[in-house]
Protein backbone atom coordinates (compact mmCIF):
# COMPACT_ATOMS: atom_id res chain seq x y z
CA UNK A 1 0.00 0.00 0.00
CA UNK A 2 1.29 3.56 -0.87
CA UNK A 3 2.31 5.52 2.00
CA UNK A 4 -0.88 8.28 3.33
CA UNK A 5 -1.04 11.21 5.59
CA UNK A 6 -3.96 10.77 7.87
CA UNK A 7 -5.44 13.59 8.39
CA UNK A 8 -8.78 14.21 10.85
CA UNK A 9 -11.03 16.70 10.13
CA UNK A 10 -13.36 18.28 12.94
CA UNK A 11 -15.91 19.86 11.51
CA UNK A 12 -17.98 19.71 7.72
CA UNK A 13 -15.88 22.98 6.81
CA UNK A 14 -12.25 21.67 7.60
CA UNK A 15 -13.25 18.47 5.99
CA UNK A 16 -14.12 19.99 2.21
CA UNK A 17 -11.08 22.43 2.58
CA UNK A 18 -8.85 19.55 3.49
CA UNK A 19 -10.10 18.19 -0.04
CA UNK A 20 -9.88 21.16 -2.01
CA UNK A 21 -6.63 21.51 -0.77
CA UNK A 22 -5.62 18.52 -1.60
CA UNK A 23 -6.75 16.97 -5.07
CA UNK A 24 -5.49 13.72 -4.48
CA UNK A 25 -7.13 13.32 -1.01
CA UNK A 26 -9.98 11.10 -0.36
CA UNK A 27 -12.49 10.86 2.33
CA UNK A 28 -12.83 7.77 4.75
CA UNK A 29 -15.62 6.76 6.58
CA UNK A 30 -16.50 3.25 7.62
CA UNK A 31 -14.22 1.81 5.59
CA UNK A 32 -15.39 -1.39 4.39
CA UNK A 33 -14.41 -0.60 0.74
CA UNK A 34 -11.97 1.63 0.51
CA UNK A 35 -9.33 -0.14 2.78
CA UNK A 36 -10.14 -3.23 0.46
CA UNK A 37 -9.32 -1.13 -2.59
CA UNK A 38 -6.32 0.57 -1.08
CA UNK A 39 -4.92 -2.96 0.28
CA UNK A 40 -5.08 -4.29 -3.90
CA UNK A 41 -3.70 -1.17 -4.88
CA UNK A 42 -6.76 0.02 -6.99
CA UNK A 43 -7.08 2.86 -4.78
CA UNK A 44 -4.22 5.17 -3.99
CA UNK A 45 -4.92 8.46 -2.26
CA UNK A 46 -1.90 10.07 -0.79
CA UNK A 47 -3.98 11.89 2.00
CA UNK A 48 -6.48 9.81 3.89
CA UNK A 49 -9.78 12.27 5.42
CA UNK A 50 -10.79 10.85 8.58
CA UNK A 51 -14.64 11.87 8.90
CA UNK A 52 -15.74 9.31 11.25
CA UNK A 53 -15.81 12.20 13.62
CA UNK A 54 -17.53 14.45 12.45
CA UNK A 55 -21.66 15.27 13.58
CA UNK A 56 -23.31 13.43 10.87
CA UNK A 57 -25.14 10.44 12.56
CA UNK A 58 -28.28 11.69 13.31
CA UNK A 59 -31.26 10.03 12.05
CA UNK A 60 -34.39 11.83 12.09
CA UNK A 61 -38.25 12.67 11.50
CA UNK A 62 -38.90 16.07 10.98
CA UNK A 63 -41.72 17.87 8.61
CA UNK A 64 -42.41 15.29 6.06
CA UNK A 65 -39.32 14.06 5.60
CA UNK A 66 -36.81 11.21 7.58
CA UNK A 67 -33.46 12.65 7.40
CA UNK A 68 -30.21 10.41 8.08
CA UNK A 69 -26.60 11.63 8.09
CA UNK A 70 -24.08 10.52 6.22
CA UNK A 71 -22.11 8.82 8.80
CA UNK A 72 -24.94 6.87 10.49
CA UNK A 73 -24.01 3.06 10.81
CA UNK A 74 -25.99 0.43 8.70
CA UNK A 75 -26.85 -1.11 11.43
CA UNK A 76 -27.81 1.67 13.07
CA UNK A 77 -30.72 2.72 10.30
CA UNK A 78 -32.19 -0.89 10.17
CA UNK A 79 -33.30 -0.77 13.14
CA UNK A 80 -34.43 3.04 13.69
CA UNK A 81 -37.85 3.32 15.10
CA UNK A 82 -38.50 6.11 12.36
CA UNK A 83 -36.92 3.77 9.42
CA UNK A 84 -38.70 0.53 10.63
CA UNK A 85 -42.34 2.69 10.96
CA UNK A 86 -41.77 4.87 7.89
CA UNK A 87 -39.82 3.15 5.65
CA UNK A 88 -39.35 -0.44 5.79
CA UNK A 89 -38.13 -1.32 2.31
CA UNK A 90 -34.96 0.68 3.55
CA UNK A 91 -34.56 -1.42 6.91
CA UNK A 92 -35.10 -4.81 4.55
CA UNK A 93 -32.93 -4.00 2.16
CA UNK A 94 -29.62 -2.68 4.34
CA UNK A 95 -30.62 -6.16 6.43
CA UNK A 96 -30.31 -8.06 3.49
CA UNK A 97 -26.51 -6.48 3.05
CA UNK A 98 -23.19 -7.88 4.24
CA UNK A 99 -23.08 -9.05 7.68
CA UNK A 100 -23.33 -8.43 11.39
CA UNK A 101 -19.43 -6.84 11.44
CA UNK A 102 -19.99 -4.87 8.14
CA UNK A 103 -22.77 -3.20 9.07
CA UNK A 104 -21.59 -2.07 12.08
CA UNK A 105 -19.27 -0.14 10.05
CA UNK A 106 -20.34 0.72 6.79
CA UNK A 107 -22.20 4.58 6.60
CA UNK A 108 -24.82 5.75 4.70
CA UNK A 109 -22.52 8.08 2.78
CA UNK A 110 -20.19 5.38 2.08
CA UNK A 111 -22.28 2.63 0.48
CA UNK A 112 -23.77 5.04 -1.73
CA UNK A 113 -20.32 5.33 -2.82
CA UNK A 114 -19.24 2.07 -2.62
CA UNK A 115 -17.59 0.45 -6.01
CA UNK A 116 -18.35 -2.35 -7.76
CA UNK A 117 -17.22 -5.85 -7.24
CA UNK A 118 -16.66 -6.93 -10.49
CA UNK A 119 -14.01 -9.30 -10.58
CA UNK A 120 -12.41 -7.14 -13.36
CA UNK A 121 -11.97 -4.31 -11.28
CA UNK A 122 -10.59 -5.98 -8.54
CA UNK A 123 -7.48 -8.01 -10.54
CA UNK A 124 -5.25 -5.45 -11.31
CA UNK A 125 -3.99 -8.07 -13.94
CA UNK A 126 -6.81 -8.23 -16.03
CA UNK A 127 -7.98 -4.85 -18.05
CA UNK A 128 -10.92 -2.73 -16.89
CA UNK A 129 -12.11 0.58 -18.54
CA UNK A 130 -13.46 1.69 -14.81
CA UNK A 131 -9.74 1.20 -13.21
CA UNK A 132 -7.73 2.39 -16.33
CA UNK A 133 -10.00 4.31 -18.81
CA UNK A 134 -9.40 2.81 -22.40
CA UNK A 135 -7.88 -0.31 -21.47
CA UNK A 136 -10.72 -2.45 -22.20
CA UNK A 137 -13.61 -4.53 -20.60
CA UNK A 138 -12.08 -7.95 -19.51
CA UNK A 139 -15.66 -8.96 -18.71
CA UNK A 140 -17.62 -7.99 -22.02
CA UNK A 141 -15.90 -11.13 -23.61
CA UNK A 142 -14.50 -12.83 -20.46
CA UNK A 143 -16.35 -14.23 -16.86
CA UNK A 144 -19.94 -11.92 -17.56
CA UNK A 145 -22.55 -14.42 -15.27
CA UNK A 146 -23.16 -11.26 -12.87
CA UNK A 147 -23.18 -8.78 -15.02
CA UNK A 148 -25.54 -5.79 -16.22
CA UNK A 149 -28.47 -6.95 -18.07
CA UNK A 150 -29.79 -3.32 -19.00
CA UNK A 151 -27.53 -0.37 -20.39
CA UNK A 152 -27.43 3.27 -21.18
CA UNK A 153 -30.45 4.42 -23.37
CA UNK A 154 -32.90 1.57 -22.29
CA UNK A 155 -36.11 2.47 -22.85
CA UNK A 156 -35.92 5.49 -25.49
CA UNK A 157 -35.41 2.89 -28.26
CA UNK A 158 -31.65 1.81 -28.27
CA UNK A 159 -29.11 -0.09 -26.13
CA UNK A 160 -25.75 1.68 -26.89
CA UNK A 161 -22.69 0.13 -26.15
CA UNK A 162 -21.21 0.16 -22.88
CA UNK A 163 -18.02 0.57 -22.18
CA UNK A 164 -18.59 -1.24 -18.73
CA UNK A 165 -21.22 -3.79 -18.13
CA UNK A 166 -20.50 -4.06 -14.08
CA UNK A 167 -23.25 -3.95 -11.53
CA UNK A 168 -23.94 -1.37 -8.73
CA UNK A 169 -23.47 -3.97 -5.63
CA UNK A 170 -25.67 -1.65 -2.91
CA UNK A 171 -28.62 -2.94 -1.26
CA UNK A 172 -29.59 -0.12 0.37
CA UNK A 173 -29.29 2.22 -2.52
CA UNK A 174 -31.85 0.11 -4.60
CA UNK A 175 -34.43 0.37 -1.82
CA UNK A 176 -33.91 4.37 -2.01
CA UNK A 177 -34.10 4.66 -5.54
CA UNK A 178 -37.36 3.30 -5.22
CA UNK A 179 -38.13 5.63 -2.56
CA UNK A 180 -37.50 8.95 -4.33
CA UNK A 181 -34.67 10.04 -2.21
CA UNK A 182 -33.08 13.35 -2.14
CA UNK A 183 -28.94 13.37 -1.61
CA UNK A 184 -27.53 16.59 0.25
CA UNK A 185 -23.93 17.22 -0.99
CA UNK A 186 -21.66 19.91 0.68
CA UNK A 187 -18.89 21.38 -0.87
CA UNK A 188 -16.68 24.57 -1.41
CA UNK A 189 -19.79 26.06 -2.83
CA UNK A 190 -22.40 25.44 0.01
CA UNK A 191 -24.95 22.95 -0.01
CA UNK A 192 -26.68 20.96 -3.25
CA UNK A 193 -29.25 18.22 -3.20
CA UNK A 194 -29.68 15.62 -5.88
CA UNK A 195 -32.12 12.79 -6.54
CA UNK A 196 -31.27 9.64 -5.67
CA UNK A 197 -31.63 8.87 -9.27
CA UNK A 198 -29.20 11.39 -10.86
CA UNK A 199 -26.67 10.84 -8.56
CA UNK A 200 -25.30 7.44 -9.97
CA UNK A 201 -23.91 7.30 -13.67
CA UNK A 202 -25.14 4.74 -16.08
CA UNK A 203 -21.59 3.88 -17.86
CA UNK A 204 -22.10 4.76 -21.63
CA UNK A 205 -19.00 7.34 -21.22
CA UNK A 206 -16.06 7.75 -19.19
CA UNK A 207 -17.00 4.12 -16.71
CA UNK A 208 -14.54 5.38 -14.22
CA UNK A 209 -17.04 7.79 -12.58
CA UNK A 210 -19.60 5.89 -10.95
CA UNK A 211 -21.75 9.34 -9.72
CA UNK A 212 -21.96 12.82 -10.22
CA UNK A 213 -20.26 13.95 -7.46
CA UNK A 214 -17.29 16.62 -8.19
CA UNK A 215 -14.12 16.65 -6.43
CA UNK A 216 -13.64 17.49 -3.29
CA UNK A 217 -17.85 17.10 -2.10
CA UNK A 218 -19.01 15.57 0.48
CA UNK A 219 -22.29 13.45 1.25
CA UNK A 220 -23.70 14.91 4.21
CA UNK A 221 -26.88 13.22 4.45
CA UNK A 222 -29.80 12.10 2.87
CA UNK A 223 -33.50 12.47 2.63
CA UNK A 224 -36.74 10.44 2.18
CA UNK A 225 -40.14 12.19 1.78
CA UNK A 226 -42.72 10.37 4.07
CA UNK A 227 -44.70 7.68 1.42
CA UNK A 228 -47.80 5.63 1.80
CA UNK A 229 -45.95 2.79 1.21
CA UNK A 230 -44.70 1.47 4.56
CA UNK A 231 -47.70 -1.26 4.33
CA UNK A 232 -46.97 -2.63 1.16
CA UNK A 233 -43.44 -2.45 0.29
CA UNK A 234 -41.02 -5.31 -0.53
CA UNK A 235 -37.07 -5.94 -0.68
CA UNK A 236 -36.64 -9.17 -2.73
CA UNK A 237 -32.94 -10.44 -3.09
CA UNK A 238 -31.72 -13.48 -5.06
CA UNK A 239 -28.45 -14.42 -4.70
CA UNK A 240 -26.07 -17.57 -4.88
CA UNK A 241 -26.01 -18.16 -1.49
CA UNK A 242 -28.47 -17.71 1.37
CA UNK A 243 -27.27 -14.69 2.72
CA UNK A 244 -23.74 -12.77 2.67
CA UNK A 245 -23.66 -12.62 -0.90
CA UNK A 246 -23.98 -9.80 -3.32
CA UNK A 247 -27.56 -9.76 -5.20
CA UNK A 248 -27.71 -11.68 -9.17
CA UNK A 249 -30.74 -9.41 -8.97
CA UNK A 250 -33.13 -8.01 -6.55
CA UNK A 251 -36.16 -6.06 -6.26
CA UNK A 252 -37.05 -3.12 -4.41
CA UNK A 253 -41.32 -2.81 -4.74
CA UNK A 254 -43.20 0.03 -2.83
CA UNK A 255 -46.43 0.03 -3.73
CA UNK A 256 -50.05 2.71 -2.26
CA UNK A 257 -52.92 0.23 -1.74
CA UNK A 258 -57.12 1.40 -1.11
CA UNK A 259 -59.95 -1.02 -1.64
CA UNK A 260 -58.05 -3.38 -2.98
CA UNK A 261 -56.54 -1.59 -5.83
CA UNK A 262 -53.06 -0.02 -6.33
CA UNK A 263 -53.21 3.47 -6.79
CA UNK A 264 -49.17 3.94 -6.50
CA UNK A 265 -46.28 2.12 -7.27
CA UNK A 266 -42.40 2.65 -7.62
CA UNK A 267 -40.13 -0.38 -7.76
CA UNK A 268 -35.75 -0.35 -8.76
CA UNK A 269 -33.63 -3.11 -9.51
CA UNK A 270 -30.58 -4.12 -8.21
CA UNK A 271 -27.66 -6.30 -9.75
CA UNK A 272 -28.90 -5.37 -13.16
CA UNK A 273 -27.05 -2.02 -14.48
CA UNK A 274 -24.32 0.21 -13.96
CA UNK A 275 -27.05 2.23 -11.00
CA UNK A 276 -29.89 0.88 -9.71
CA UNK A 277 -32.24 0.44 -12.36
CA UNK A 278 -35.40 2.38 -11.76
CA UNK A 279 -38.55 0.38 -12.96
CA UNK A 280 -40.09 4.10 -14.57
CA UNK A 281 -43.14 2.79 -16.42
CA UNK A 282 -44.61 0.55 -13.16
CA UNK A 283 -46.91 2.92 -11.97
CA UNK A 284 -48.68 3.56 -14.93
CA UNK A 285 -49.69 0.26 -15.58
CA UNK A 286 -50.39 -0.27 -11.92
CA UNK A 287 -52.70 2.42 -11.22
CA UNK A 288 -56.14 2.05 -10.30
CA UNK A 289 -55.46 -2.23 -11.06
CA UNK A 290 -55.98 -5.18 -8.52
CA UNK A 291 -53.05 -6.86 -7.78
CA UNK A 292 -52.90 -10.23 -9.58
CA UNK A 293 -50.19 -12.99 -10.55
CA UNK A 294 -51.25 -12.15 -14.53
CA UNK A 295 -50.90 -8.52 -14.53
CA UNK A 296 -47.41 -8.88 -12.08
CA UNK A 297 -46.32 -10.97 -14.51
CA UNK A 298 -47.29 -8.74 -17.83
CA UNK A 299 -45.55 -5.86 -15.97
CA UNK A 300 -42.37 -7.89 -15.38
CA UNK A 301 -42.12 -9.03 -19.16
CA UNK A 302 -42.75 -5.49 -20.30
CA UNK A 303 -39.71 -4.16 -18.74
CA UNK A 304 -37.71 -7.01 -19.68
CA UNK A 305 -38.19 -6.50 -23.21
CA UNK A 306 -35.49 -3.67 -23.01
CA UNK A 307 -33.06 -6.27 -20.72
CA UNK A 308 -30.06 -7.07 -23.39
CA UNK A 309 -27.84 -10.43 -22.25
CA UNK A 310 -24.02 -10.84 -22.62
CA UNK A 311 -22.58 -14.17 -23.27
CA UNK A 312 -23.05 -15.73 -19.48
CA UNK A 313 -25.96 -14.17 -17.95
CA UNK A 314 -29.55 -14.71 -20.07
CA UNK A 315 -30.61 -16.32 -16.81
CA UNK A 316 -30.55 -12.95 -15.52
CA UNK A 317 -33.75 -11.99 -18.14
CA UNK A 318 -36.65 -14.71 -16.66
CA UNK A 319 -34.61 -14.40 -12.93
CA UNK A 320 -35.20 -10.93 -13.13
CA UNK A 321 -38.82 -11.37 -14.20
CA UNK A 322 -39.66 -13.93 -11.50
CA UNK A 323 -38.32 -11.66 -8.77
CA UNK A 324 -40.42 -8.73 -10.14
CA UNK A 325 -43.61 -10.80 -10.01
CA UNK A 326 -42.66 -12.56 -6.10
CA UNK A 327 -41.68 -9.10 -4.74
CA UNK A 328 -44.95 -7.24 -5.88
CA UNK A 329 -46.75 -10.41 -4.70
CA UNK A 330 -45.21 -10.20 -1.36
CA UNK A 331 -45.78 -6.55 -1.46
CA UNK A 332 -49.57 -6.86 -2.28
CA UNK A 333 -50.02 -9.83 0.02
CA UNK A 334 -51.39 -12.08 -2.74
CA UNK A 335 -50.60 -16.12 -2.90
CA UNK B 1 6.93 0.44 16.80
CA UNK B 2 7.27 2.21 19.88
CA UNK B 3 4.78 0.86 23.07
CA UNK B 4 4.73 3.29 25.81
CA UNK B 5 5.87 1.90 29.09
CA UNK B 6 3.55 3.43 31.59
CA UNK B 7 1.21 0.88 29.49
CA UNK B 8 1.90 -1.64 31.96
CA UNK B 9 1.07 -1.61 35.85
CA UNK B 10 4.00 -2.83 38.08
CA UNK B 11 0.61 -5.18 39.39
CA UNK B 12 0.29 -6.89 36.11
CA UNK B 13 -0.72 -10.21 35.36
CA UNK B 14 2.03 -12.60 34.41
CA UNK B 15 1.25 -12.96 31.04
CA UNK B 16 1.60 -9.12 30.18
CA UNK B 17 4.34 -9.14 32.24
CA UNK B 18 5.78 -11.49 29.55
CA UNK B 19 3.99 -10.02 26.92
CA UNK B 20 5.67 -6.54 27.71
CA UNK B 21 9.69 -8.41 28.22
CA UNK B 22 8.73 -9.55 24.77
CA UNK B 23 7.48 -6.06 23.43
CA UNK B 24 10.97 -5.07 24.91
CA UNK B 25 13.26 -7.27 23.54
CA UNK B 26 11.41 -6.35 20.11
CA UNK B 27 11.82 -3.00 20.74
CA UNK B 28 15.18 -2.81 21.50
CA UNK B 29 16.24 -4.40 17.92
CA UNK B 30 14.61 -1.41 16.47
CA UNK B 31 14.70 2.07 15.78
CA UNK B 32 12.19 2.92 13.19
CA UNK B 33 10.81 6.92 14.12
CA UNK B 34 12.87 9.60 14.28
CA UNK B 35 13.45 10.69 17.70
CA UNK B 36 12.24 14.12 18.08
CA UNK B 37 8.90 12.83 16.10
CA UNK B 38 8.42 9.93 19.01
CA UNK B 39 9.11 12.77 21.88
CA UNK B 40 6.38 14.89 21.00
CA UNK B 41 3.51 15.20 23.43
CA UNK B 42 0.59 13.14 22.77
CA UNK B 43 -2.51 15.04 23.97
CA UNK B 44 -5.32 12.47 24.84
CA UNK B 45 -8.53 13.90 23.61
CA UNK B 46 -6.48 15.44 20.51
CA UNK B 47 -6.43 13.80 17.23
CA UNK B 48 -4.05 11.30 16.24
CA UNK B 49 -0.58 12.89 15.79
CA UNK B 50 1.98 12.50 13.15
CA UNK B 51 2.72 12.41 9.50
CA UNK B 52 2.83 9.54 6.68
CA UNK B 53 5.58 7.78 8.29
CA UNK B 54 4.60 7.57 12.05
CA UNK B 55 1.34 8.34 13.70
CA UNK B 56 1.06 8.30 17.45
CA UNK B 57 -2.09 7.50 18.97
CA UNK B 58 -4.03 5.47 21.69
CA UNK B 59 -6.60 3.29 22.39
CA UNK B 60 -8.07 1.03 25.08
CA UNK B 61 -7.06 -2.54 24.71
CA UNK B 62 -8.84 -5.24 26.83
CA UNK B 63 -9.05 -2.54 29.42
CA UNK B 64 -5.63 -1.45 29.43
CA UNK B 65 -4.59 1.98 27.76
CA UNK B 66 -2.17 1.68 25.12
CA UNK B 67 -0.09 4.40 23.47
CA UNK B 68 1.52 3.75 19.99
CA UNK B 69 3.00 4.74 17.64
CA UNK B 70 2.48 3.23 13.69
CA UNK B 71 2.56 3.65 10.62
CA UNK B 72 -0.89 5.29 9.53
CA UNK B 73 -1.19 2.25 6.74
CA UNK B 74 -1.50 -0.25 9.82
CA UNK B 75 -4.96 -1.95 10.30
CA UNK B 76 -5.65 -2.55 13.64
CA UNK B 77 -5.78 -6.11 12.87
CA UNK B 78 -1.69 -6.18 12.55
CA UNK B 79 -1.80 -3.37 14.95
CA UNK B 80 -3.09 -6.12 17.22
CA UNK B 81 -1.38 -9.23 16.21
CA UNK B 82 1.99 -8.31 15.22
CA UNK B 83 3.09 -5.14 17.56
CA UNK B 84 0.80 -5.79 20.31
CA UNK B 85 1.22 -9.78 20.22
CA UNK B 86 -2.44 -10.35 20.79
CA UNK B 87 -2.53 -13.45 18.13
CA UNK B 88 -5.90 -14.40 19.42
CA UNK B 89 -7.70 -12.64 16.80
CA UNK B 90 -6.85 -13.93 13.28
CA UNK B 91 -5.93 -12.95 9.80
CA UNK B 92 -8.36 -15.08 7.55
CA UNK B 93 -8.47 -13.49 4.19
CA UNK B 94 -7.62 -9.80 5.29
CA UNK B 95 -10.44 -8.31 2.88
CA UNK B 96 -13.22 -8.01 5.09
CA UNK B 97 -14.79 -11.38 3.53
CA UNK B 98 -14.30 -14.28 6.22
CA UNK B 99 -15.12 -12.85 9.49
CA UNK B 100 -11.38 -14.39 11.93
CA UNK B 101 -10.66 -11.03 12.48
CA UNK B 102 -13.45 -9.93 14.13
CA UNK B 103 -13.25 -8.09 17.48
CA UNK B 104 -15.53 -5.41 19.79
CA UNK B 105 -14.90 -2.16 19.35
CA UNK B 106 -16.56 0.16 21.59
CA UNK B 107 -19.16 -2.64 21.88
CA UNK B 108 -19.48 -3.34 18.66
CA UNK B 109 -18.24 -6.16 16.63
CA UNK B 110 -15.94 -5.30 13.71
CA UNK B 111 -13.36 -6.20 11.13
CA UNK B 112 -10.44 -5.34 12.70
CA UNK B 113 -8.58 -5.69 8.94
CA UNK B 114 -10.67 -3.35 7.39
CA UNK B 115 -9.77 -0.64 9.59
CA UNK B 116 -6.68 1.49 10.24
CA UNK B 117 -5.51 1.19 13.71
CA UNK B 118 -4.90 5.31 13.44
CA UNK B 119 -9.12 5.21 12.78
CA UNK B 120 -9.77 3.78 16.24
CA UNK B 121 -7.62 6.47 18.33
CA UNK B 122 -9.47 6.75 21.43
CA UNK B 123 -11.83 3.77 20.76
CA UNK B 124 -12.04 0.62 23.15
CA UNK B 125 -11.24 -2.80 21.54
CA UNK B 126 -12.03 -6.05 23.23
CA UNK B 127 -10.42 -9.10 21.41
CA UNK B 128 -10.62 -12.37 22.07
CA UNK B 129 -7.55 -12.38 25.15
CA UNK B 130 -10.06 -10.19 26.59
CA UNK B 131 -13.30 -12.05 26.52
CA UNK B 132 -12.22 -14.60 29.11
CA UNK B 133 -12.03 -13.38 32.72
CA UNK B 134 -8.59 -14.69 33.95
CA UNK B 135 -8.64 -18.13 33.06
CA UNK B 136 -12.22 -18.86 33.53
CA UNK B 137 -13.65 -18.95 30.18
CA UNK B 138 -16.76 -17.06 28.67
CA UNK B 139 -20.14 -18.95 28.76
CA UNK B 140 -19.87 -19.35 25.07
CA UNK B 141 -16.14 -20.37 24.44
CA UNK B 142 -17.16 -23.06 27.08
CA UNK B 143 -20.88 -23.91 24.96
CA UNK B 144 -17.82 -23.92 21.69
CA UNK B 145 -16.07 -26.75 24.29
CA UNK B 146 -19.63 -28.25 25.01
CA UNK B 147 -21.09 -28.45 21.33
CA UNK B 148 -17.93 -28.97 20.10
CA UNK B 149 -18.00 -25.73 17.67
CA UNK B 150 -14.61 -26.29 15.98
CA UNK B 151 -12.28 -28.35 14.10
CA UNK B 152 -9.19 -27.00 13.36
CA UNK B 153 -9.93 -23.58 15.35
CA UNK B 154 -8.72 -20.94 13.23
CA UNK B 155 -11.96 -19.54 12.72
CA UNK B 156 -13.00 -19.76 16.26
CA UNK B 157 -11.74 -16.82 17.97
CA UNK B 158 -13.68 -14.58 15.39
CA UNK B 159 -17.08 -16.92 15.76
CA UNK B 160 -16.87 -16.17 19.49
CA UNK B 161 -16.85 -12.53 19.40
CA UNK B 162 -19.28 -12.71 16.65
CA UNK B 163 -21.82 -15.31 18.27
CA UNK B 164 -21.52 -12.75 21.88
CA UNK B 165 -22.15 -9.76 20.12
CA UNK B 166 -25.05 -11.53 18.08
CA UNK B 167 -26.26 -12.60 21.71
CA UNK B 168 -26.17 -9.11 23.25
CA UNK B 169 -27.45 -7.61 19.91
CA UNK B 170 -30.49 -9.53 20.50
CA UNK B 171 -30.11 -11.81 16.88
CA UNK B 172 -29.83 -15.37 18.74
CA UNK B 173 -33.56 -15.66 18.85
CA UNK B 174 -34.38 -18.76 16.47
CA UNK B 175 -30.97 -21.21 14.76
CA UNK B 176 -32.46 -19.04 11.28
CA UNK B 177 -31.47 -15.75 13.05
CA UNK B 178 -28.21 -17.12 14.10
CA UNK B 179 -27.12 -18.54 11.18
CA UNK B 180 -28.63 -15.38 9.61
CA UNK B 181 -26.39 -12.87 11.74
CA UNK B 182 -23.68 -14.75 12.10
CA UNK B 183 -23.15 -15.16 8.03
CA UNK B 184 -20.25 -13.09 8.17
CA UNK B 185 -17.90 -15.33 10.17
CA UNK B 186 -17.07 -18.50 7.54
CA UNK B 187 -15.79 -21.84 8.85
CA UNK B 188 -14.59 -24.07 6.24
CA UNK B 189 -14.67 -27.35 8.08
CA UNK B 190 -18.42 -26.50 8.16
CA UNK B 191 -18.87 -26.50 12.27
CA UNK B 192 -21.30 -24.52 11.82
CA UNK B 193 -24.22 -26.51 13.08
CA UNK B 194 -22.40 -26.92 16.29
CA UNK B 195 -21.60 -23.44 16.32
CA UNK B 196 -25.20 -22.54 15.99
CA UNK B 197 -26.23 -25.10 19.25
CA UNK B 198 -23.66 -23.31 21.26
CA UNK B 199 -24.96 -20.01 20.51
CA UNK B 200 -28.32 -21.41 21.02
CA UNK B 201 -27.64 -22.86 24.22
CA UNK B 202 -26.18 -19.29 26.28
CA UNK B 203 -28.91 -17.71 24.46
CA UNK B 204 -31.36 -19.94 25.99
CA UNK B 205 -29.57 -20.03 30.15
CA UNK B 206 -29.81 -16.81 29.58
CA UNK B 207 -26.15 -16.14 31.09
CA UNK B 208 -24.86 -12.40 31.37
CA UNK B 209 -22.62 -12.37 27.85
Amino acid sequence: MKPFQYLRPKSVAEAISMAADYPEAQYIAGGTNLVDLMKRGIASPSKLIDINHLPLKKIEHRYDRLRIGALALNSDVAKHKSVVSRQPLLAQALLAGASGQLRNMATVGGNLLQRTRCSYFYDLALPCNKRKPGAGCGAEAGINRTHAIFFAGNGFGGNEKSACIAVHPSDMCVALTALDTEVVINGTGGERRVLLKDFHRLSTLQPELDTNLQPGELVTAIEVTDNAFAQHSHYLKVRDRASYAFALVSVAAALQMDGGRIWDARMALGGVAHKPWRYWAIDLMLRGQAPSEKLFREVAEHEMQSAKATEQNAFKIKLTSNAIVAALKAATGIS
Amino acid sequence: MDIDHDAIPPDAPDEDRRFFLKQSMFIAGLSMAPADFLQAALAPDDGPVGNAVKVKLSLTINGKRRRISIDPRMTLLDLLRENLGLTGTKKGCDFGQCGACTVHVDGRRTLSCLTFAVMQHGSKVTTIEGLSDGEKLHPLQEAFIKHDGFQCGYCTPGQVMSGVACIREGHAGSADEVREYMSGNLCRCGAYPNIVDAILEVKKEGTKV
